[in-house]
């Protein structure tokens, strides 16, 4: 399933690749992909396990719906931003959906609402940022620290059980069209379209500019500061269409789910090559980033690693990744 | 001649491929106020500089009461006596100003403990005769002039029988500098040797003993003011041969040719004030002046960069109703930023999205960018240009200074303007490149572009413009053209207020 994705997704780039600046950022994603073969095969291999059909999809179903944060996320980057409170806003959309539910209100309505209601806190979070000129990193931990406060605080700390949604709803979540889920399904619309957003429509392009030198975007009439608050607002309305997606595939709402999610998420993007100082990064990059992550926890699973160790191991994939991409730019300068 | 306190013999040292200083001399007398003047890049700062420690020389003599001394820090400076106050304000805006002030000393503290109580007793000593500032004030609630004035008082802790004033007036009003030169001369009474940087005639003749002139990396000569004149001082500056590789100039009459750009009454607060000009078809308008004269500024104001500009701008005989940048850019007005890498391309990004970043529109349809309109708009200009490139999808960091300029130019030319600024645009720029980008400009001039190229470099002004608009302080100081376009002339009018000239001489 995942290596699917991949073809798929190379399929389409080297109409994109012919030139010298694509092809050293699809040298990454090519590298990227060579490397997550190598784990498939090494895995294949360490356990009898690992290539079964239950076990690819599990490990789809796991990434597939952090990976569209991890789309909101790179965008974000991208432009210069960061945006640490997307672990809190995903569960706060599942909370608020599951409250609206449980109160009478129809699933699709409520789901609306609390897609609505994270993009207002994305938009907030752009007001300070580009009106009242706080940095970001504040700004999206305070965000975080007070998404986190509300979900504990509508729920009393408890997981809303959600048993009596339709299974029509649950469908997004949990159903499958032919062999495929839905989840999968949803991720790979979501992916496709923003990358081809990202790399061809002029609106995008923007963000590329804004990131790379905020004050060229300037001299150029771009008006950076729109930019950067339309792709925090993006970002957290993403979170927010993914806390509704969660709910559907557990048919509860955890006020506690998504802490650290941030991180992941983070480190996906950079692995795939957006930068913390903004300008890159591609959207196909930071799921290869997000697969490779999730491959590797699997895997650590499967091989009964620690669970403490799969953090330490986690963490070091992150670090080499930003090395090797800190040598590489330099080399290119 | 036995009180000379500083000397400095054969001194050279050159940045990479260019020589910043070849085989200077300099003397100077205890008691003194001795001004250095020069046009920028004449090799003053680099000169300070040595004499401060901050770089080494790379040939050469310094010595001190007579003694050779190697200065290899800016603390090995202060110990031999030596303060610089530098142009910038290199200040910690956070804490105190008597924490500022004793910066350097509590650096070189060998105890634990800062006695602040004692530091700012002592700071409002030295304060006390400088001006009106709190020893406990937080340097950020300070004016600009203030804080030079911390500055000087940095300095003067230090005991020092050397101080360098690299341009002290510069942010100061004309009350502030009264205040400073009484200052300088109690100072030199005492016997402090000082080291005057201007640009300013009236300064030089007004407050300083001797003057010493550098060119192009050189010393030129040492008069007593008293026994020289400003026109003097200016030809030295800028007496040298200027070589005759420019383009020809615009054949015709360039005041009878219609007016592309028309400028009136042009001001910003503090920035710049009634500035009016015409900008005719075919001709290259020069903007001439020190820096920090305001030329960027106003050019900024015309084009909406700086949104607070008041005034008339008329476009073709239309005036302009533009409120922002990019409503300029629609209407055909574009802005080459003299800082390329800081706020003129997008280094890490192609050449191609480079030069498309002004309108995306022409090479998109529907919002999505056609890659192949996008590769041939780039490839156009390029070779207009004629621009060295492997392929126009390559980062823009990896080509040349001067092929990085001509990405920027071709990103000006790829919205057709009506008129385009140039801020110093051949800096940082091979020779070779220079010349390409002054017949480019020229051609364009040619096919009716309205150009205005600012320079610091008269030589460039000189051979590319066919007239030249002298800024001094934010105001139009005069304009030149034709033989009377001359280095002389335009320095003259950089550094003397045209209308004091006129009324009495150069000497106040």
């Amino acid at each position: 399933m995942t290596t699917q994705i991949v073809e798929a997704q190379t399929g389409k780039s080297p109409g994109s690749t012919g030139s010298g600046w694509k092809r050293l950022a699809g040298m990454r994603e090519i590298g990227l992909i060579l490397i997550i073969l190598a784990l498939f095969a090494a895995m294949s291999f360490a356990s009898p396990y690992f290539l079964t059909w239950e076990n690819m999809r599990a490990m789809a179903m796991a990434f597939a719906v952090e990976g569209i944060v991890v789309v909101g996320m790179t965008i974000l980057l991208i432009s210069g931003g960061i945006d640490l409170s997307v672990g809190s806003v995903t569960a706060l959309a599942m909370v608020i959906a599951g409250l609206l539910f449980l109160n009478g209100v129809d699933p699709w309505t409520a789901s609306l609402i609390a897609i609505l209601a994270c993009t207002a806190i994305g938009a907030l979070m752009g007001f300070f940022v580009t009106k009242v000129g706080l940095h970001h990193f504040i700004v999206s931990l305070a965000a975080m620290v007070i998404a986190r406060g509300a979900c504990l605080l509508g729920t009393g700390g408890r997981p809303l059980g959600l048993f009596t949604l339709p299974p029509e709803f649950k469908f997004i979540g949990q159903g499958s069209i032919g062999v495929i889920p839905v989840v999968i399904v949803i991720f790979v619309v979501v992916v496709v379209a923003f990358d081809f957003m990202l790399r061809r429509t002029t609106m995008f392009r923007k963000v590329f500019y804004t990131g790379s030198n905020e004050k060229a975007a300037a001299y150029s009439g771009i008006r950076t500061k729109k930019v950067i608050f339309l792709t925090t607002t993006l970002c957290s309305a993403l979170c927010g269409f993914a806390g509704v997606i969660y709910m559907a595939r557990f048919g509860s709402a955890q006020p506690t789910f998504g802490v650290g999610m941030e991180l992941n998420v983070i480190a996906a993007a950079v692995i795939g090559g957006a930068s913390l100082s903004g300008g890159s990064g591609t959207i196909f990059g930071a799921i290869l980033g997000t697969i490779l992550l999730s491959v590797v926890s699997s895997s650590l699973a499967l091989l009964d690693v620690s669970v403490y160790w799969q953090d330490i191991i986690r963490g070091s994939i992150l670090l080499a990744a930003v090395t090797i991409d800190h040598y590489l730019s330099k080399r290119r300068r | 001649m036995s009180d000379v306190i500083l000397k400095v013999s054969h001194l050279s040292k050159a940045f990479g491929a260019i020589q910043a200083l070849r085989d200077v001399q300099f003397e100077l007398r205890r008691g003194e106020i001795h001004a250095l003047a020069g046009e920028n890049g004449a090799g003053k700062s680099t000169l300070m500089n040595i004499i401060d420690g901050i770089l080494q020389p790379d040939s050469g003599e310094i010595s001190l009461d007579g003694r050779p001394v190697r200065i290899s820090s800016p603390a090995a400076a202060q110990r031999l006596g030596i303060g610089l106050v530098h142009q910038e304000i290199a200040l910690c805006p956070d804490i105190t100003v008597a924490e500022n002030i004793f910066m350097a000393a509590t650096n070189a503290s060998r105890f634990l403990l800062v006695d602040y109580a004692g530091l700012h007793r002592r700071a409002a000593e030295i304060l006390s005769g400088l001006g009106d500032i709190d020893p406990s004030a937080l340097v950020r609630s300070l004016s600009i002039s203030q804080q030079q004035l911390v500055e000087i008082a940095k300095a003067l802790t230090l005991d020092c029988r050397v101080l360098i004033l690299d341009e002290p007036t510069a942010a100061l009003t004309e009350k502030e500098a009264t205040v400073l030169f009484a200052i300088m001369h109690r100072l030199a009474a005492e016997g402090i040797a000082i080291i005057y940087i201007s640009h300013r005639m009236a300064e030089i003749f007004g407050h300083c003993d001797r003057v010493s002139v550098f060119r192009d990396g050189q010393y030129v000569v040492t008069h007593q003011v008293a026994e020289t004149t400003p026109t003097d001082i200016v030809n030295a500056m800028v007496g040298r041969v200027v070589d005759n590789r420019y383009p020809a100039k615009f054949q015709g009459d360039s005041l009878a040719a219609p007016a592309i750009l028309e400028v009136e009454n042009l001001s910003s607060p503090g920035l710049f004030s009634d500035v009016n000009f015409t900008l005719r078809r075919g001709e290259i308008l020069g903007f001439g002046g020190l820096i920090g004269a305001g030329r960027s500024e106003i050019v900024k104001g015309i084009c909406r960069i700086d949104e607070t500009a008041t005034g008339t701008v008329r476009l073709e005989g239309k005036p302009l109703d533009a409120r922002r940048y990019q409503q300029s850019i629609k209407e055909g007005l574009v802005y080459l930023s003299e800082d390329r890498k800081g706020d003129g391309l997008f280094l890490d990004m192609s050449i191609a999205a480079n030069v498309s970043a002004l309108r995306l529109g022409l090479v998109s349809k529907g919002g999505i960018i056609d890659q192949r309109r996008e590769n041939q708009q780039a490839s156009d200009l390029g070779r207009r240009l004629n621009l060295k490139c492997g392929h126009v999808r390559q980062p823009v960091s990896a080509l040349s200074g001067g092929n990085q300029q001509k990405v920027a130019i071709a990103k000006m030319l790829s919205v057709n303007p009506k008129v385009i600024f140039l801020d110093e645009p051949t800096r940082g720029v091979d020779v070779g490149a220079k010349l390409e980008i002054h017949r480019i400009l020229r051609d364009l001039a040619n096919a009716g572009v309205g150009i205005v190229v600012i320079s610091s470099e008269l030589p460039e002004l000189i051979g590319v413009c066919d007239r030249v608009l002298v800024v001094r302080e934010g105001r139009i100081n005069g304009v030149v053209s034709g033989d009377a376009m001359t280095e002389q002339n335009i320095m003259y009018l950089a550094s003397i207020d045209a209308e004091q000239a006129r009324a009495g001489g150069a000497r106040p």
